[in-house]
């Protein structure tokens, strides 16, 4: 009956081949693939990208010592001037006479080393609170939930004002433990919704009505699933960490080390002090808060795009 | 004269940037009155014929061609405005999930009465007097206390039956079905198929019912076109289709309905691979790769659809023999 | 109903209760106890003594905890180390000028961003949508009291729009009803004196509206696309109906459900925002007390009573936001 030619025949198996390509992809790397085709997330990922190399190699970057204070810029510094541009210091000077363009390279530095810290501090507080609330249940689960609740009870920034205020003295860590505590309830709660969630959902019950072991559900199929949702959070977590960072330093509650380079530090306070100096001092840090902050905003969205299972085509 | 001439519809999504035809050169007639069924499986094209009819396909990403006749008027290209002057009035649809095809926030009288206000000039309250007799007629209990309730507060079975009595508000002449039935449980099934077969013939409203389950057709369609990736593979009256089917689609469909009459036991009938093996029709017949009945002149050039004398029409090269029985 | 507003409110008290009881603990537990950090390091150890028994710091802890819950709970924090006075009278005093902030801004907030957010979404992929966009996603990423700077440079220094500072001009001569200037100038005809007050309004508002109006934009938008892709928004197309109806019966009202979360949510973290606009417009309300009473050294009775208020505000925003929820969605029963 099958009396197909040959080269027909082929050509059949050919397309069918293709168009079976589709299917089998695993969740990962299927992942990866929208995220790589996912404007948003390689925007986000370029703009960190470049200020990571810059925070890197910012000794070999920066062209002098961002702490050392030059005499050929604090002998022009007055009340109300602060020396502009000049050979060999391309943003001239801050406020005491040290090269502001150094300064905004270790910049870079400084201020990922803060939003990493508090982020990471954060998210692993967090995901160990959830984690334990979500895995016990039960009264454990109860008194973490209403601890949650309590630091909740404010806004994320007042907390953080709170939290250094009730600090005896603040240094570089009461800020990024204030700002790290602040997202500790987030994460805890998002991993154990999440957790839980997945404790009922089809595809848990699947496997356990398969009789696969719980340990295999729990690191296969509940983990890498609530996983996801942490690590974007994360992510748009760094943006708010540096901004709130930066408030921080703006209301005197900042690192009070004056050699500190760090941008929220150098926006909050000098940036705001000489604005109508030298509104460069605030121009500078303020645009580099906001890219990095613009960068893993973008980031965050371009993930929580490409890794809803909904978007899978 | 037909009531709805369907000619050579085509629709083109473009979807990251690559253009996907999923109706490609559809043809079909209804008569005022008849009842007729465009059934296949899901990804046919069926559901984006019907859409495309009412003009509820989103403007953006898809490419509508052909022309869409009813009383003389070309739907596809009425302006907006005259188009919405039709719909609900002239043309009323039913939809696949009652819930999510009901508004969730606005109280089921106001969802039947906004259709008699837009259409009939009705006034608020001589609207809801006239939603309450619909609700009753489509066998709602209670249908003043319904009119107050909420679309979540009601039975799937009871949404449908009131999204039937929205779509036939107005007394349309046409009334698109698009799967009414697959959300609801069997034994609802029958009975909201019962009351549409009712009302369709007690107004003698014509019908388009569109369904991938071939028994819904058996008890309801004067004619059937059954459509495959996209194209009309073969058109016949009802029984001659269950009768005597030629296209292997249709007969593969067919006999993968599960029967009480005959083959106790037996294995019931699969057709092999799934849409995705489909290929190009400018290269052949999309179905050949899944075809038990496939040849040479499957492949290489459009299978045409060719009238069959006893008056439906086929796209296939090597049809089933008519003598078959079933 | 009424039991879960009473459920919400026991709730709500043991929050409270719970937030007062850890700062209370906290403060203890500090290296040198809260009198050092009072007093700092320059305390002679006489001074030291006096203001121990002053605040009843001699006593045992558990005493102190007692007296510290009883004075809570009357609503008597003690008297403000910086100024002497009662906590409640500061607190008072500038309760009204952050009230007039925060509902300025919400105003903005809402008026502006429930608009733009539908704009975008009906115009989704276009110009205006992507211009949109990129306005919210900058709006959240801004230090807004840089913003306030740059706003406050440009439109007082460079030209001269808007007063750099303060709630009214000095000597303007304006009576103190309410608190809230300028309701106060319409309540008694001092109308140059409300316009006065509406002109120095402009900029903080806007400035603490940034943060709010951008989330309340995005809400909004990707709201309203959700709604438009569903299948009842199909159906009303399918009846016929004219747009305008479409639009305000069946998209609008679906579409604004999460949008009055997002509102409660963003009207309780306000006096966050303000802490940083008021010091930047130097404005004197809650915000400016939070930043005088952690600056140098701290206002602990004051910081403490300003933490309380936050989060009865916070928690009852988010309770009566539950409760219109299920005015407004039928298919939450409370």
């Amino acid at each position: 009956m099958n009396k197909l030619a040959e080269h027909k025949r082929q050509r059949i198996d050919e397309l069918t081949a293709r168009t079976a390509e589709g299917g089998g992809v695993s969740l990962f790397r299927d992942a990866g693939r929208r995220l790589l085709r996912n404007p948003t997330a390689i925007v986000g990922a370029t703009i960190i990208l470049l200020f990571l190399v810059i925070a890197i190699f910012a000794p070999l970057v920066a062209p002098h010592d961002p702490v050392q204070r030059f005499p050929e810029l604090t002998k022009d510094l007055t009340v109300d001037t602060i020396p502009g541009p000049t050979a060999g210091h391309p943003f001239g000077s801050d406020p005491l006479g040290r090269d502001f363009m150094s300064r905004m390279i270790y910049g870079a530095r400084q201020t990922m080393f803060v939003g990493v810290l508090a982020t990471t501090i954060g998210l692993l507080l967090g995901v160990l609170l959830g984690g334990v609330a979500g895995a016990a249940g039960g009264w454990i689960d109860v008194v973490i939930m209403r601890f949650t609740d309590v630091m909740l009870a404010l806004p994320s920034l007042l907390l953080a004002i709170t939290l250094v205020a009730l600090a005896s003295q603040s240094t570089q860590w009461t800020v990024i433990m204030a700002v790290a505590i602040v997202n500790v309830p987030i994460f805890a709660r998002l991993l154990r919704g999440s957790m839980l969630a997945q404790r009922e959902s089809d595809h848990v019950l699947a496997a356990r009505a398969l009789g696969v072991k719980r340990r295999h559900i729990v690191t296969r199929h509940m983990l890498p699933n609530s996983l996801t949702a942490v690590i974007v959070q994360a992510t748009l977590t760094f943006a708010v960490a540096i901004l709130d960072a930066a408030a921080l330093s703006f209301l005197g509650l900042g690192d009070p080390d004056i050699n500190r380079a760090e941008w929220g530090l150098m926006l909050g306070v000098d940036g705001v002090r000489y604005f109508e100096v030298r509104p460069e001092l605030a121009y500078f840090p303020a645009l580099a808060i906001i890219l990095v902050a613009l960068g893993f905003t973008l980031l965050g969205e371009g993930m929580r795009e490409a890794l809803d299972p909904k978007n899978r085509r | 004269m037909p009531l709805l001439d369907v000619r050579d519809l085509s629709v083109v999504f473009r979807r990251d940037g690559t253009p996907f035809t999923a109706v490609d050169g559809v043809s079909f007639t209804v008569e005022p009155g008849q009842a007729v069924g465009l059934v296949g499986e899901s990804g046919c094209g069926k559901s984006v014929t019907s859409l495309a009819i009412m003009g509820l396909l989103p403007r953006r990403g898809n490419k509508v061609g052909g022309e869409v006749l009813f009383d003389d008027a070309d739907l596809l290209k009425l302006r907006p405005q005259e188009l919405r002057d039709r719909r609900g009035r002239d043309i009323g649809m039913i939809f696949q999930d009652p819930l999510s095809s009901l508004n969730p926030v606005i109280p089921l009288g106001l969802q039947v009465a906004e259709v008699l206000e837009r259409h009939q000039g009705k006034r608020r309250q001589e609207a809801l007097r006239e939603a309450r007799k619909l609700l009753d007629a489509v066998g709602i209990p209670d249908p003043a206390r319904r009119l107050k309730e909420f679309p979540h507060q009601l039975s799937g079975g009871m949404r449908q039956r009131a999204l039937i009595a929205i779509a036939l508000a107005c007394k349309p002449r046409l009334l698109i079905a698009d799967e009414p039935t697959t959300a609801l449980d069997v034994t609802i099934q029958a009975q909201i198929l019962t009351l549409l077969k009712e009302l369709v013939e007690d107004s003698g409203t014509a019908l388009i019912m569109i369904t991938h389950d071939l028994g819904v057709v058996a008890g309801l369609c004067d004619t059937v076109n059954v459509l495959y990736a996209g194209k009309v593979v073969e058109r016949a009256a009802r029984h001659d289709l269950f009768g005597a089917p030629r296209h292997p689609y249709t007969h593969g469909l067919l006999q993968s309905v599960p029967r009480l009459d005959v083959d106790r036991g037996g294995r019931l009938h699969q057709i092999r691979g799934s849409v995705n093996d489909n290929i190009p029709w400018p290269e052949g017949c999309a179905f050949a790769p899944r075809c038990d009945r496939v040849n040479d002149a499957c492949v290489g050039e459009t299978v045409p659809l060719e009238p069959t004398f006893r008056g439906g029409a086929l796209r296939c090269t090597n049809p089933v023999p008519q003598e078959v029985p079933v | 109903m009424l039991k879960v507003v009473s459920r919400r409110l026991i709730q709500l008290f043991i929050t409270l209760l719970a937030l007062m009881t850890l700062i209370f603990f906290w403060l203890r537990s500090l290296p040198g106890g809260p009198v050092d950090a009072l007093l700092g390091e320059r305390a002679t150890p006489e001074t030291r003594e006096r203001l121990i028994r002053a605040l009843g710091y001699d006593e045992p802890i558990w005493v102190q905890y007692g007296h510290f819950l009883k004075n809570v709970v009357t609503g008597n924090f003690g008297n403000s180390i910086r100024t002497g006075e009662p906590v409640m009278d500061v607190i008072g005093r500038s309760f009204p000028a952050t009230v007039e902030l925060a509902v300025a801004a919400m105003i903005i907030a809402i008026g502006l961003g429930v608009p733009l957010g539908y704009l975008a979404a009906r115009h989704r992929g276009r110009a205006l949508d992507n211009a949109t966009i990129i306005l919210t996603l900058v709006g959240i990423s801004i230090p807004i009291f840089f913003l306030g700077y740059l706003l406050k440079d440009w439109l007082t220094q460079s030209v001269h729009v808007f007063p750099p500072s303060g709630r009214i001009s000095t000597g303007m001569d304006n009576t103190d009803v309410t608190g809230l200037f300028v309701l106060d100038g319409l309540l008694t005809r001092e109308f140059d004196a409300s316009a006065d007050a509406l002109w120095h309004l402009v900029l903080p508002a806007f400035t603490l509206a940034t943060i709010p109006l951008a989330i309340i934009i995005r809400i909004t938008r990707a709201s309203v696309l959700d709604v438009l892709d569903a299948d009842y928004i199909r159906t009303a197309e399918a009846k016929g109906l004219r747009n305008p109806t479409v639009r305000k019966r069946h998209v609008l009202r679906n579409a604004l459900l999460p949008v009055v979360t997002i509102i409660g949510l963003q009207t309780g973290a306000l006096l966050a925002g303000a802490v940083l606009t008021e010091k930047v417009y130097n404005w004197g309300g809650l915000g400016t007390l939070i930043t005088d009473s952690i600056s140098g050294s701290r206002d602990y009775p004051v910081l403490q009573a300003l933490i309380l208020l936050a989060a009865v505000v916070f928690i009852v925003v988010n309770l009566v936001v539950d409760l219109s929820y299920a005015v407004i969605d039928p298919r939450v029963r409370v």
